[in-house]
């Protein structure tokens, strides 16, 4: 096996300082929009160490402080190097429950890898695909262990919703001593890493994985359970819980108010993505869901969620996928990752463009998109500049299937049956920000019900910060 | 899984379910409903809660057999399971004493109006009911019905059964004969809700419809159930089932329902040539 201990000093600084960034392998664009497999590969054990040996060690790691959940990362990375990948999985698992998970959806651009102090003049570290293939490698080897669970303490905690914030409450509690039940709505556990993310993002059976592991550490699941609904948050209290995290995202599609947009072929992004990933409709007739192939599709949105939308259209359509955006590509919300992946697999970009209408058949069934270009206007008073459109410029496109993925509103199903949790105006739960304590005594929240649409790592950050201050609530009972 | 505690054969294509699910058991009301998985393959699908029984812990559905999902579920029998049950879903009626209530039911469309009617007796309203089927062999709950009902009127299609005819003709004869009718619940195919709405509008009688629209999550996540009400876009899921009749538009409605009308036939020929025809083909 490779180890950076065959690169001897002195060489060894600039050995590392020469060294390009390692790219992970990957499924040829042509290959992989026939099928809906992982796109990269991951890491050899040899790019690995290869990788791990760039990191420069840094006494004070600027990575750790972009990271929302301050995981170890010159040290994970400095086992690696080492060759000991299982020693790095554990390392990486004292802080980030769901490694494997975040070394693959995580924006490191924008979080540990932004702050590497190899990109000031380079390339960073690639610190998600180090901790990718550390977790991938600890779970094939199925060498996982177990931190040590501490007696129970007695106290008892509900967890509404089983995505990321809702698992890192989860698993931080029970390695506390305390028993926790996540109440899932689905029939399955991960929410948005479930339903949402395209299983070429993120495959399932590595989400699965994850949550087998938190289940081993004693964290029970009680699905079909739509908190608001079968259970209001009273009657958790009742029914012994000492607290109540609420963990349910944000789940009601925001749609555009434009004519046409209830014709068959309109489809919100939610709708889509749970079809085709969460009912695997791509496995239709096999699976029972079905959804509807085109073979000209329209994305509305630049996100990641408007990307994941386009690129599994791709997959599942035969012509071709146009993704409009009613700003610039500078301003794509989505991943530069993700935009490129989206570009090789032949996903079409309209830049200032956004749509006025949608066009039906006499079945009510869509076959036009009408669209408007967009122009910037002056910047207003918060500076900041918002597209018009222009007048006049509409032009319509053929479409026979349109994906709008312009963002979520808050599913108000628990906030129906606690009025007393204090929610802003557009429905989020509002919490004291340290603490994640909402108005609500013994009920915290956090992730997207409070953030609105965010990432996973800050729901999976909110989600240690509200375990954190369960456990003091918990330990001293005062509010 | 959700041990199907008694099966009953309502008619050659439909059947009355009791599951085992306390806990949705003890929150039911009149007006809700449930989305069931019936296995790892299976797809979601809505059906209206019609009754529970808090003591011995089961739900009360009522299925017709119309497609894939429908048809399996129907030749499942006593001691058989279904995989996953999510619920009580849905707001559930605004029960009070109206006065005297019209309660419509058209189908399978009795089945989700017999819970609401019956909470409307209890609640202290005259109960004026009017059931229709295409045959008598199709209608359904009709003993039911009558035991909560003051007034009961049958109809079918065919004339097999009761008056010959449809259930807005005896309603259009109640309103000539100038009974007192302080509301209207009105639940059966698309077509016959929006003939009712057109019917009571004319006479501004304050309608209400349960809507069956194509959904997926049943929770709010993915908007597949949205309805044109009073021209803005809600969801059936969570603003829903219930509507005022006189807002819905059912055009749209009827266009979106069939909106996966080939998908169906071909998971209902793909299902014919794995397992064969259907027990309750066989059974007629």
């Amino acid at each position: 096996m490779l180890s950076a201990g065959m690169l001897k000093k002195p060489a060894e600084q600039s050995a590392k300082l020469n060294m390009p960034r390692q790219r992970m392998p990957e499924q040829d664009p042509l290959e992989r929009i026939t099928n809906f497999q992982e796109v990269p590969y991951g890491y050899t054990e040899e790019l690995a160490v290869i990788e791990a040996f760039r990191c420069l060690q840094c006494k004070d790691p600027k990575c750790v402080k972009g990271c929302p959940v301050h995981v170890n990362i010159p040290w994970f990375i400095g086992l690696i190097a080492e060759g000991k990948f299982i020693e790095a999985a554990w390392k990486l698992k004292e802080t980030n429950l769901l490694p494997s998970i975040c070394g693959r959806v995580c924006r490191q651009e924008d979080q540990c890898e932004k702050l590497c102090i190899r990109g000031k003049s380079g390339q960073p570290v690639s610190i998600g695909a180090l901790e990718r293939f550390a977790a991938d490698y600890e779970r094939e080897k199925a060498t996982a262990t177990f931190p040590e669970i501490p007696a129970w303490t007695g106290r008892k905690v509900a967890v509404a919703g089983s995505g990321p914030a809702g698992l890192t409450v989860a698993g931080d509690l029970v390695k506390k001593g305390h028993r926790v039940t996540i109440f899932e709505a689905l029939h399955v556990p991960g929410g948005v890493l479930m339903y949402g993310i395209p299983e070429f993002r993120l495959p399932k059976n590595i989400v699965a994985a994850e949550i087998d592991y938190l289940k081993k550490m004693g964290v029970e699941f009680e699905f079909n359970a739509v908190i608001g609904k079968l259970f209001t948050i009273d009657d958790l209290f009742t029914e012994g819980y000492d607290a109540v995290f609420v963990g349910t995202g944000a789940g009601l599609p925001i749609f555009m108010d434009i004519p046409g947009e209830n014709l068959v072929g309109v489809y919100s992004s939610n709708e889509y993505l749970t079809r085709v990933n969460l009912m695997q409709a791509y496995k239709f007739p096999e699976y029972d869901t079905p959804v509807l192939r085109g073979s000209k599709v329209v994305v509305v949105g630049g996100g990641n969620t408007a990307l994941d939308a386009s690129r599994t259209a791709r997959r599942l359509c035969y012509e071709d996928v146009t993704v409009v955006y009613r700003r610039s590509r500078d301003e794509l919300p989505a991943r530069k990752e993700e935009i490129q992946h989206a570009e090789e697999e032949g996903v079409k970009f309209q830049f200032f463009t956004a749509p006025t209408r949608f066009i039906g058949d006499h079945e009510g069934r869509l076959i036009k998109a009408e669209l408007v270009r967009m122009e910037l206007s002056e910047p207003d008073e918060s500076g900041r500049r918002r597209p018009l459109p222009v007048d006049g410029s509409e032009f319509q496109i053929d479409a026979d299937i349109v994906i709008i993925a312009v963002g979520n509103l808050i599913n108000p199903l628990i906030q129906h049956t606690s009025p007393d949790i204090e929610v802003s105006r557009c429905g989020n739960i509002i919490v004291e920000p340290s603490t994640e304590k909402t108005s609500k005594k013994g009920v915290f929240a956090g992730g997207d019900i409070v953030r609105g649409g965010a990432t996973v790592i800050l729901a999976m950050g909110d989600g240690r910060k509200a375990a954190n201050n369960i456990h003091e609530y918990l330990t001293n009972s005062s509010w | 899984m959700f041990e199907i505690i008694e099966k009953k054969r309502l008619s050659p294509t439909v059947a009355l379910f009791r599951i085992k699910a306390p806990r949705i058991a003890l929150k039911r009301k009149a007006g809700q409903f449930i989305m069931l998985r019936l296995n790892e393959y299976g797809e979601r699908i809505p059906l209206t809660l019609v009754d529970s029984d808090t003591v011995e812990g089961t739900i009360t559905v009522i299925s017709q057999e119309v497609g894939k999902t429908t048809g399996i579920l129907g030749a499942l029998e006593k001691g058989g399971a279904i995989l996953d049950v999510v619920g009580p879903l849905g707001k559930p009626t605004h029960i009070e004493h109206f006065g005297t209530a019209v309660c419509i039911g058209g189908g399978i469309g009795i089945a989700p109006v017999y819970p609401i009617s019956s909470a409307l007796k209890k609640a202290g309203n005259t109960v004026i009911s009017i059931i229709g089927a295409r045959s008598k062999e199709l209608l359904i709950l009709e003993e039911e019905m009558q035991q909560i009902s003051d007034q009961i009127y049958v109809t079918t299609d065919d004339g097999s059964y009761g008056h010959h005819g449809f259930v807005t003709q005896i309603l259009q004869r109640l309103i000539d004969e100038e009974t007192t009718i302080d509301i209207v619940f009105a639940i059966g195919p698309l077509s016959m809700m929006r003939a009712v709405c057109k019917l009571t509008r004319q006479y501004a009688l304050p309608t209400f419809v349960s809507l069956n629209p194509i959904m997926v999550d049943g929770t709010g996540m993915c908007g597949a159930c949205r309805v044109t009400v009073a021209g803005k876009n809600m969801f059936a899921c969570v603003d829903g089932p219930e509507f005022n009749g006189h807002d819905v538009d059912f055009e749209e409605l009827i266009r979106r329902n069939r909106g996966y009308f080939k998908e169906e036939k071909m998971a209902m020929e793909e299902l014919t040539y794995h397992e064969g025809p259907r027990c309750y083909q066989q059974e007629c």
